[in-house]
């Protein structure tokens, strides 16, 4: 073998020693990078999107990071996460609990988005979807104990859709009513009013992603009665009324008399 | 004659030349990148609003949109679809650097390349040597893996790490943070590998290079001959291995406009050649046929 040969043969040794260096490297990089960014993905609960984000999955792929919505909130309650921010670096979020969405009508921040990572089909505000209230805490929610503080569904945008409240009877006193504050998920916008209202020292009630807040009811499952609504008869045995096997001489009332005697 | 100290390099063309035609690409280089941050920081100090968002995706004046195609590109492959104000940005910031050169972004608009050239000039300076050698072409490799990335993610995450944007994003929108990635890279730049991030490893240095492939305007050594090898623009290039072809290429046949991609565009060979070799110019006044019609006259 002369030398120039060998001259070759130790160049290209080191083409394929460098180039593959290179690879194994980058590649590396891009496994770290992969992990760290997937570990990213989920949403932390305390961090809220802005309007028309359809999934915390798809708003990753879409969002560029400029921050012009947050430039064109007028309330200025978005920020762009730094490192020190849970969200991914650099994406748009906000805190209910420190600065609500304001829920403009004209929805400024979605307009601004110019990859449409906020889709620009929501053109009502009541549709947006930015999380879901939740009582997190019914052992401190004020109303729980019999009292009237009320105040999560009186600021509610929404009041009596997004908020309702529904009277239970005080077991404690005996006579008094519980007004219990029932979030709605077909009217909530995850505004974070409510969470920022709450008078607790830590609100009991939050705004959660969806994901974390909603459960969902396995697709097989059928409630009996909404069947029967919609078929308008009972699917399963035929209706007819409930007899009692009573003693010679009694009755039963449902209208709440109940047992009657035979007066005979 | 001998080649200069790397610390001396641009003092012949001070002497030769003066001091603002030393420095004058320089100079307004440093100023189009301050002032692009400038335009940037008007908004949220003092509350008019010439330019919105930040160098991934901007507003100017509330009409034109200018949108990183590099971005765009890493979103549509994580499965997004494109709509039309972020591609009409895209489109624009694309013919722009078609035109001037990709890496006129690098050169003229990136903050990082501030600290990058603030670290290779103290390297020079206090002449440090040595640290980890990467090959220029890494970049390009970490540009394919930021793209993989992206489509198996389905996430840009590459923006969560990438320097150029943290760094301007922190100035713009304000975060401490930004600031350590400065030191950092600064710090990578001066002590562990010389001109280790712009020159070798950043993948949107990367992409805008082969955006700028075949652009129009190239800075070229045409008065080639009046050289005298002082080595002083190979020691203040941030490229240097695109310079040798143009300049010493003429025996070879090659002509002498710079036409390697990674030629930023800087100017910097301009200012500190002292023999005024080098001037802007366009891709096409690459013509070799002078000198070999030169030659053939003289053949017979």
């Amino acid at each position: 073998m002369n030398a120039e040969s060998k001259q070759v043969k130790s160049s290209r040794r080191r083409f394929i020693q460098d180039t593959a260096r290179t690879v194994c490297g980058v590649s590396l990089l891009g496994l770290g990078l992969g992990v760290y960014s997937r570990q990213t993905h989920s949403l932390p609960a305390t961090a809220l999107r802005p309007p028309g984000v359809k999934s915390e999955e798809e708003f990753l792929a879409a969002c560029i990071r400029c921050g012009l919505c947050v430039r064109d909130c007028p309330y200025d309650i978005l920020k762009l996460a730094t490192f020190s921010d849970e969200a991914p670096l650099g994406t748009p979020f906000f805190t209910a609990r420190k600065l609500p969405c304001e829920m403009c009508e004209d929805i400024p921040c979605v307009k601004a988005c110019p990859t449409s990572a906020l889709d620009h089909d929501l053109t009502s505000i009541d549709d947006a979807r930015m999380g879901l209230a939740v009582i997190v805490d019914q052992e401190t929610c004020l109303n729980y104990q019999g009292l009237r503080c009320d105040v999560c569904h009186r600021v509610c945008p929404l009041i009596n859709k997004a908020i309702t409240l529904e009277p239970r009877h005080n077991q404690r006193s005996g006579k008094h009513t519980i007004f219990i504050p029932v979030v709605h998920s077909d009217s909530c916008t995850g505004c974070g009013v409510c969470e920022r209202a709450c008078v607790l020292e830590e609100a009991a009630i939050k705004v959660l992603p969806i994901k974390l807040a909603k459960g969902e009811i396995g697709k097989h499952y059928r409630l009996g009665w909404e069947e029967k609504k919609k078929a308008g008869k009972s699917l399963v045995t035929p209706d007819q009324e409930h007899k009692y096997n009573l003693p010679e001489g009694l009755k039963y009332d449902h209208s709440g008399e109940g047992l009657i005697k035979d007066s005979r | 004659m001998k080649a200069n100290l790397p610390a001396d390099a641009g003092k012949a063309a001070i002497a030769e030349k003066g001091w603002w035609q030393a420095y004058k690409w320089l100079v307004l280089r440093r100023f189009s990148q301050l002032s692009i941050i400038a335009l940037f920081l008007v908004g949220p100090l003092l509350g008019y609003w010439i330019v919105k968002g930040n160098l991934t995706s901007s507003l100017t004046l509330e009409v034109l949109p200018l949108t990183d195609p590099y971005i765009l590109l890493q979103s549509f492959i994580a499965g997004h679809e494109i709509v039309s104000t972020a591609l009409i940005g895209a489109v624009i910031v694309t013919l722009f650097y078609l035109l001037v050169g990709g890496r006129v972004f690098c050169s003229w608009v990136c903050p990082v390349n501030i600290i990058a050239d603030a670290a290779d000039w103290l390297r020079r300076r206090f002449n440090i040597k040595g640290g980890a050698r990467f090959s220029p072409q890494t970049r390009y490799w970490i540009l394919l893996m930021t793209l993989l990335v992206a489509a198996l993610t389905t996430s840009i995450a590459w923006e969560i790490v990438n320097p150029v944007s943290i760094v301007h994003r922190g100035i713009i929108f304000g975060s401490g943070f930004a600031l350590m990635v400065v030191v950092s890279i600064f710090i990578f730049d001066l002590l562990i590998s010389r001109k280790g991030w712009c020159g070798h490893l950043c993948p949107v240095g990367a992409f805008y290079s082969l955006l700028g492939r075949y652009s129009l305007l190239r800075v070229t050594a045409n008065k080639r001959e009046q050289c005298d090898d002082c080595m002083d623009c190979f020691m203040v290039c941030p490229e240097e291995q695109v310079i040798k072809p143009a300049l010493k290429g003429e025996s070879k046949g090659i002509g002498p406009v710079i036409m390697d991609m990674n030629c930023t565009n800087c100017g910097r060979c301009i200012d500190v050649c002292a023999k005024d070799v080098f001037t802007y110019s366009n891709r096409f006044n690459n013509s070799t046929l002078f000198n070999v019609a030169n030659k053939k006259e003289v053949a017979p």
